[in-house]
């Protein structure tokens, strides 16, 4: 019951690959990484890749909720990306899919490049 | 809902930290597997758990309180699984508003898309029957159905055929 995250960026565009459960333990974990990042002048986007997220529960929304708010005062481009089935579900089912998840081919190839595999 | 006595016990007390919920995932989803119920249906029924669980662990007790418990009753009858998380807050956490039980408006400006409060609805969304006591704390009971698409375990049937 973990959670790991790697942060790669390439100028003012981030990259945070999470792996592993967001709950209620591991989410401030989370939510420390995220917030300063969204809220710092020089980044102009970060794109949250959750294949690798075997859990996430309302927690993990909540947190995604908070980023948004914050990148509509700075104008940060906050996506989600390469969610599992499961996860999309929480997704839909709470209303965040449509406001956060990127349309298909709306993704920008530089992140292929920033993603560590 | 009367209790009958057909079914099966399971209870876990535990600390009421966030660490912890993750142990009440696992036993719930060892008990839901057993029972025949299928993988989503699993997953579901993970999910509406702790999401009793994390909204116990966050507003139920002072967090001054140190020690506090979440108990956590499973009850298996051959044809759902009922679940109770019991904790002995305040209960502040539930003031049984509707208001709560809704997803995020499409058209809602992020600025009234509050951070928390999904919990509830998601419970609603993803379990049969939901009941919510406010007493000496907040009581969630959940029930899943076992609707066959799995493979059922039934321990009374084979105990039966052998005597």
């Amino acid at each position: 019951m973990d959670l790991t995250i790697t942060h790669t960026s390439n100028g003012g565009e981030h990259v945070l690959v999470l792996a592993g459960e967001i709950d209620a333990f591991t989410g401030p974990q989370l939510k420390e990484r995220l917030l300063p990042l969204v809220n710092q002048p020089d980044v102009r986007s970060v794109a949250v890749d959750l294949t690798a997220v075997e859990y996430m529960d309302s927690t993990g929304i909540g947190i995604f909720v908070a980023a948004m708010k914050a990148c509509r005062q700075t104008g940060c481009r906050l996506v989600v990306e390469r969610l599992s089935p499961r996860v999309e579900r929480l997704f839909r089912l709470t209303g965040l899919y449509e406001r956060i998840v990127p349309r298909k081919g709306e993704s920008d190839e530089w992140r292929n490049d920033l993603r560590p595999m | 809902m009367a209790q009958r006595p057909e079914a099966d016990v399971i209870r876990l007390t535990l600390p009421a930290r966030a660490g912890y919920v993750g142990v009440v995932r696992l036993t719930v989803s060892g008990i839901a597997n057993r029972m025949g119920f299928a993988y989503e249906e699993i997953e579901d029924i993970k999910l509406a758990v702790a999401e009793a669980c994390t909204n116990a662990v966050n507003h139920a007790y002072d967090r001054s309180a140190e020690e506090m418990e979440l108990s956590v009753t499973c009850r298996v009858f051959p044809d759902r699984l009922v679940i109770e998380v019991a904790d002995q807050g305040k209960g502040f956490w539930f003031d049984g508003q509707p208001a709560d039980l809704r997803p995020i408006h499409p058209d809602a400006d992020l600025d009234d898309v509050a951070e928390g409060g999904l919990g509830l609805f998601l419970i609603h969304a993803l379990m049969d029957e939901v009941d919510v006591q406010v007493g000496e704390g907040v009581t969630v009971s959940m029930t899943k159905y076992v609707r066959g698409d799995g493979v059922a375990c039934d321990d009374r049937a084979d105990s039966e055929a052998e005597a």
